[in-house]
């Protein structure tokens, strides 16, 4: 039995403190034949510190493509080859949406939008969005459109919006070599202004961006100082025409290492398997990974790219008798 | 007559790759004409636009 895992079972486990930057890297550098006891310590901490409960989620785009920003992994940007064009949905559509997602069980729709932050327009759109879906659908609000305004925080509290992702993508050493259009620095003052405004703070990244095995320990331990609310997980999915489009694929078993020890690293928080889950782990990585410190799903499909059907994922839940969190739960 | 996922010519080269990705992506180009499509994908579904050839559902 390693020294690492007894360290975390007595703090992290015991006490719900989670681990620090060079023992979140222990946890990395774990070998295979431990992965297994690593799964079973992530999940043990997440039942104890946060429940059986899954948190389901459904995102949308409301802007799609045509981004002004460099991140190297997106196929929305405007400035690589992809052949994602831009793409508006209207109210309607959105509302539909909302009410589809309602309709799996999920607790939280996400709006999300391509761009740096939200001109007018967007902001114009979220107001008549946001007020729609709250007329028609029993659902949580939440967005992410990019760095924002203090102006921008505060309407968005305004109109509802209960949650705000920001994803810092990935650690800081790294982030230059991923995106060079703005800083890590840049969304971290977002996420500051996010926190204060009393909006919960969605912020999580992107694994297999290039970044070392020592960044992604880096990482966590970032994520872990921000504390956000939830943090989702989403494993590079290349995209045709991005600069990362030839980049390999995080291996299963490197992917549920991390997994396990983002949950270490932070065993209150909401921990989201997001996009690419598919393909680095296949069917039954979803399971896996539940097993194996992740509280909380995306189901149904991504902003540009498809996931498995909703009903496959609930139906996982229900043979891991882990219930669906409702919405009065979420109040 | 054109690889809806990489835009080539269907006939011409191999598109394993790309059906095999299509299960998790949608179409991108226009299998008629090869233009690039206005695609929106929702939690359920997609479709797909091309101005010459009208819309696809998935
Ligand atoms: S800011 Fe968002 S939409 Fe724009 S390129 Fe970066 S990740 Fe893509
Ligand atoms: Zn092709
Ligand atoms: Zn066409």
């Amino acid at each position: 039995m390693s020294q690492i895992l007894d360290r975390a079972r007595a703090r992290v486990l015991a006490d719900g403190v989670g681990l620090d930057q060079a023992e979140i890297l222990e946890i990395l550098r774990l070998p295979d034949e431990a992965l297994p006891e690593l799964l079973q310590l992530a999940h043990d901490v997440r039942i104890k510190w946060c429940g059986p409960e899954v948190e389901v989620e459904g995102i949308i785009s409301l802007k799609t493509g045509g981004c002004p920003e460099d991140c190297h992994f997106c196929s929305q940007s405007g400035l690589f080859s992809s052949p994602v064009r831009a793409i508006w949905l209207d109210i309607p559509s959105l509302v539909e949406a909302a009410k589809q997602t309602a309709a799996t069980g999920a607790t939280e729709f996400c709006i999300v939008a391509a761009v740096r932050g939200p001109d007018k327009r967007l902001m114009e759109q979220m107001r008549a969005g946001v007020k729609a879906i709250k007329e028609a659908v029993d659902i949580q609000v939440a967005a992410s459109l990019g760095m924002l305004t203090q102006e921008q925080v505060d309407e968005l509290v305004e109109m509802g919006v209960h949650r705000y992702n920001h994803n810092l993508e990935t650690c800081q050493s790294h982030f230059p070599n991923v995106v060079t259009t703005h800083s890590w620095e840049e969304r971290w003052s977002t996420l500051k202004m996010v926190r204060e405004s009393g909006m919960e703070v969605c912020c999580g990244g992107i694994l297999g961006l290039g970044e070392s095995i020592e960044q992604r320990a880096e990482f966590a331990a970032q994520l872990a100082e921000l504390d956000p609310h939830e943090v989702p997980l989403n494993f590079l999915n290349p995209r045709p025409g991005t600069p990362l489009g030839d980049q390999p694929v995080v291996e299963g078993k490197d992917a549920l290492r991390a997994i396990a020890a983002f949950r270490l690293a932070m065993p209150k928080t909401i921990l989201r398997y997001a996009g690419g889950r598919e393909i680095t782990l296949g069917d039954l990585g979803t399971r896996e990974g539940l097993l194996g410190g992740i509280n909380a799903v995306i189901v149904g499909n991504y902003l540009t790219t498809l996931g498995r059907p909703a009903t496959a994922d609930l139906e996982l839940l229900q043979d891991l008798k882990m219930p669906v969190k409702s919405l009065s739960a979420t109040f | 007559m054109f690889c809806d996922r990489c835009g080539l010519p269907a006939a011409e080269g191999a598109h394993a790759e790309c059906a095999a990705a299509r299960e998790l992506e949608p179409p991108r180009y226009c299998p008629d004409c090869r233009r690039r499509m206005k695609v929106q994908v929702v939690p359920t579904g997609w479709t797909a636009s091309c101005v010459e050839h009208g819309t696809r559902k998935g």
